[in-house]
């Protein structure tokens, strides 16, 4: 059975011009020990869509889903109480804003050790200890002289790091990283995804890698799901999603990389992701397409099976009979 | 080679920074001791971790502030501050955020021809927006944003005007910090063509500065690699990235993904942070970071050696 489980999970929010689609059916599984990448334009509803499974969404948003189970939980049916045991403790999130995330009015210090005592109850020394050694772990210099700086007093990808070393404190079983590096140098970046490796080795720990960056998750995930405009468009273990892209979008995707470019200019992606207004009624990529005929523009397509990695497209790409470009 | 239209000597910036009450104030060394020189219809590429003085680089090019000490010169002749306001003409810079560097409450058609209202007082009015028109569609945007205000454009098309305000004063010498890092893959892509098509167009000299080592490798003609404040690395693209001298340079390069799922390699861990720029050690710089340094190192100051392709290492690599 899957440590996550998410079944045509949909998120949309009231706006002052009406409703928005941020999240649209997103099926989404996640084994313990595995990491997956979600990958996806500025705006496809990553971080909405996990920041769902959460809880963490203002009121404006209506969440909607047939299932959203975790370790066994019902996170669609469970009281708050419940819920509150298991956030932040066996389902940890490290967030896209490490500023919105942290409390400006509380020493980073305290708040991992708060953090550790609500939920492992440990002692003040104890706390202190291990306060410490995540600062170390998350490559924090000086890290016992840290415990006692305000979050405005340290760079962003400082707060980063102690983001970071909060979401792990406490071992969870699953971790939703939202582009937990962005804002750091290859050099900590590369330490940082190492860290999340040994983690997963040592704890079996699931991640969920929210990330742009395709060399990141080229290097470090298993399974790939790609986003356009709230939805999963395609599901793929990383090899083949890298080889063989079955959606256009994420053929196209992949010929942006300058690494892959063989030509002075790159290959570009004309056009921009539909926003509110101009969601097309059949397949939601279909004005940007290259490949997009009749059907694509009145004809939302299904997700096809697994063997095809879920792709929404009606003629998907090196299925044996069609070819990427 | 060519003739440089841009160049550095001896670039220093320092910034005096409070120690707290009744201390004297330290001196950072945000850039110290820097040359480069830069031709017309190249990109110079530089690249290094955050805080190694990338962007103080770009704002003394673009004369946002003077050096501390060294000199700029622009066609051989030197950038002194009371020139400023009409070599600025010649020296254009486009930032990161394409958010934060535009007006939100000039129209872009404005925003265009401001350059020109304040730099071109001879143009008449039609004039300067015909230039503004002109520069829209150079850039590939549409007639009708030329009324628009920047909240309603995509990140990308931000940049795309920053870009074409840039240009509207025919500058030689473009200095673009960090110019699609806010970008999705796929605008990038496209704000990279259009840097790439408006060189080969109009022979603009790139001061490209990024950290996205990717990046580097498809614009570049040449590489500085920056290491508090200094160069450690400088070459031609191809020897950069082939044959990388200086350990730092290897390890950048070996921490930087590759968007190869088969090609994973070895990475170089790098222990410790990158340290303050307030406290350098008299030796080189990456010494308390580096898995080579001698005593030497952490003694003596090296320096770039080399011909085209120059490392400041005692034990340069390959
Ligand atoms: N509180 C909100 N009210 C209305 N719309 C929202 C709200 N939060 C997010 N959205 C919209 O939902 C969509 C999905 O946003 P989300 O943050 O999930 O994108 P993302 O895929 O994480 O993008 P990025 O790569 O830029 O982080 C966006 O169009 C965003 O503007
Ligand atoms: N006005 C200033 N006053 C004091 N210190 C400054 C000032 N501007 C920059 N610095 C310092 O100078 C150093 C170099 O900063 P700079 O912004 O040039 O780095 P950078 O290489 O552009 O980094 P990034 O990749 O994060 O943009 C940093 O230590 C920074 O804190
Ligand atoms: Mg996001
Ligand atoms: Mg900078």
């Amino acid at each position: 059975m899957s440590l996550l489980r998410i079944r045509n999970l949909s998120v949309s929010f009231s706006t002052a011009s009406g409703a928005f689609q941020a999240v649209d059916a997103v099926d989404l599984d996640v084994d313990a020990g595995e990491i997956l990448a979600i990958v996806g334009e500025s705006g496809s509803g990553k971080s909405v869509s996990m920041l769902a499974l959460m809880g963490l969404l203002p009121w404006t948003a209506t969440v909607t889903a047939d299932e959203l189970s975790f370790d066994g939980a019902d996170l669609l049916r469970i009281d708050r109480a419940a819920r509150r045991k298991i956030i932040g403790n066996d389902l940890a999130m490290i967030f896209q804003e490490p500023m919105t995330a942290l409390n400006p009015c509380f020493m980073v210090g305290w708040q991992i050790k708060e953090a550790l005592r609500v939920h492992l109850g440990l002692d003040r020394a104890t706390r202190h200890k291990r306060a410490i050694e995540l600062f170390e772990q998350v490559g924090i210099p000086d890290a016992e002289k840290r415990l006692t700086a305000f979050p405005h007093q340290m760079s962003g990808g400082m707060n980063q790091r102690v983001m970071i070393a909060m979401a792990i404190a406490c071992k969870p079983k699953l971790l939703i990283a939202d582009e937990p590096t962005t804002a750091l140098d290859v050099t900590i970046q590369a330490q940082i995804l190492d860290l999340l490796a040994d983690l997963r080795r040592e704890t079996g720990m699931g991640l969920v890698l929210i990330t742009h960056d395709m060399g990141v998750v080229a290097e470090t995930a298993e399974r790939v799901c790609v986003q356009y405009a709230g939805q999963k468009i395609e599901e793929q273990p990383v090899g083949p999603l890298f080889d063989q892209p079955h959606h256009p979008y994420t053929a196209a995707l992949l010929d942006a990389l300058p690494e892959r470019a063989t030509d002075k200019l790159l290959p570009t992606i004309p056009g921009v992701v539909p926003g509110q207004f101009d969601r097309p009624s059949g397949c939601l990529f279909s004005p940007r397409c290259k490949f997009a005929d009749a059907t694509c523009t009145t004809t939302p397509p299904v997700a096809a099976g697994p063997e095809l990695g879920q792709v929404r497209c009606h003629y998907p790409l090196n299925t044996g009979e069609r070819k990427a470009s | 080679m060519t003739e440089a239209v841009i160049q550095g000597a001896g670039l220093h910036r320092h910034y005096d920074v409070s120690a707290g009450v009744m201390r004297k104030p330290r001196v950072l060394r945000a850039v110290a001791g820097l040359d480069f020189e830069l031709a017309a219809g190249k990109t110079l590429a530089v690249v290094g971790e955050s805080g190694c003085g990338k962007s103080t680089l770009a704002r003394m090019v673009a004369m946002i502030e003077p050096p501390t000490e060294g000199e700029l010169t622009l066609d051989g002749k030197p950038m002194l501050p009371s020139d400023w306001a009409s070599l600025r003409q010649s020296v254009q810079i486009v930032f990161q955020d394409p958010y934060g560097s535009l007006n939100p409450r000039q129209r872009v058609g404005v925003i265009l021809q401001e350059p020109l209202t304040i730099n071109r007082p001879d143009l008449t009015r039609a004039e300067r927006e015909q230039r503004a028109r002109d520069m829209l569609e150079m850039v590939g945007l549409r007639p009708e944003h030329f009324d628009r205000y920047p909240h309603m454009f995509s990140g990308g098309q931000r940049q795309r005007i920053a870009i074409a305000r840039a240009l509207m004063l025919n500058p030689k010498v473009l200095v673009l910090d960090e110019p699609v890092s806010a970008l999705d893959l796929s605008i990038q892509s496209a704000i990279l063509n259009l840097l790439t098509e408006l060189q080969d167009r109009l022979h603009l000299a790139y001061l490209f500065i990024s950290h996205d080592l990717s990046v580097v490798r498809h614009v570049a003609d040449d590489v500085i690699v920056m290491y508090l404040g200094r160069a450690v690395e400088v070459g031609p693209k191809a020897q950069i990235f082939a044959a990388p001298q200086h350990p730092y340079t290897r390890a950048l390069l070996s921490a930087t993904p590759n968007a190869d799922p088969k090609g994973r390699k070895e990475r170089i861990k790098l222990s410790g942070e990158l340290p303050s720029p307030l406290d350098i050690s008299s030796g080189c710089p990456f010494a308390p970071r580096c898995w080579k340094a001698k005593e030497k190192c952490r003694q003596e100051l090296p320096t770039l050696s080399g011909d085209q392709h120059r490392a400041a290492c005692f034990y340069p690599e390959g």
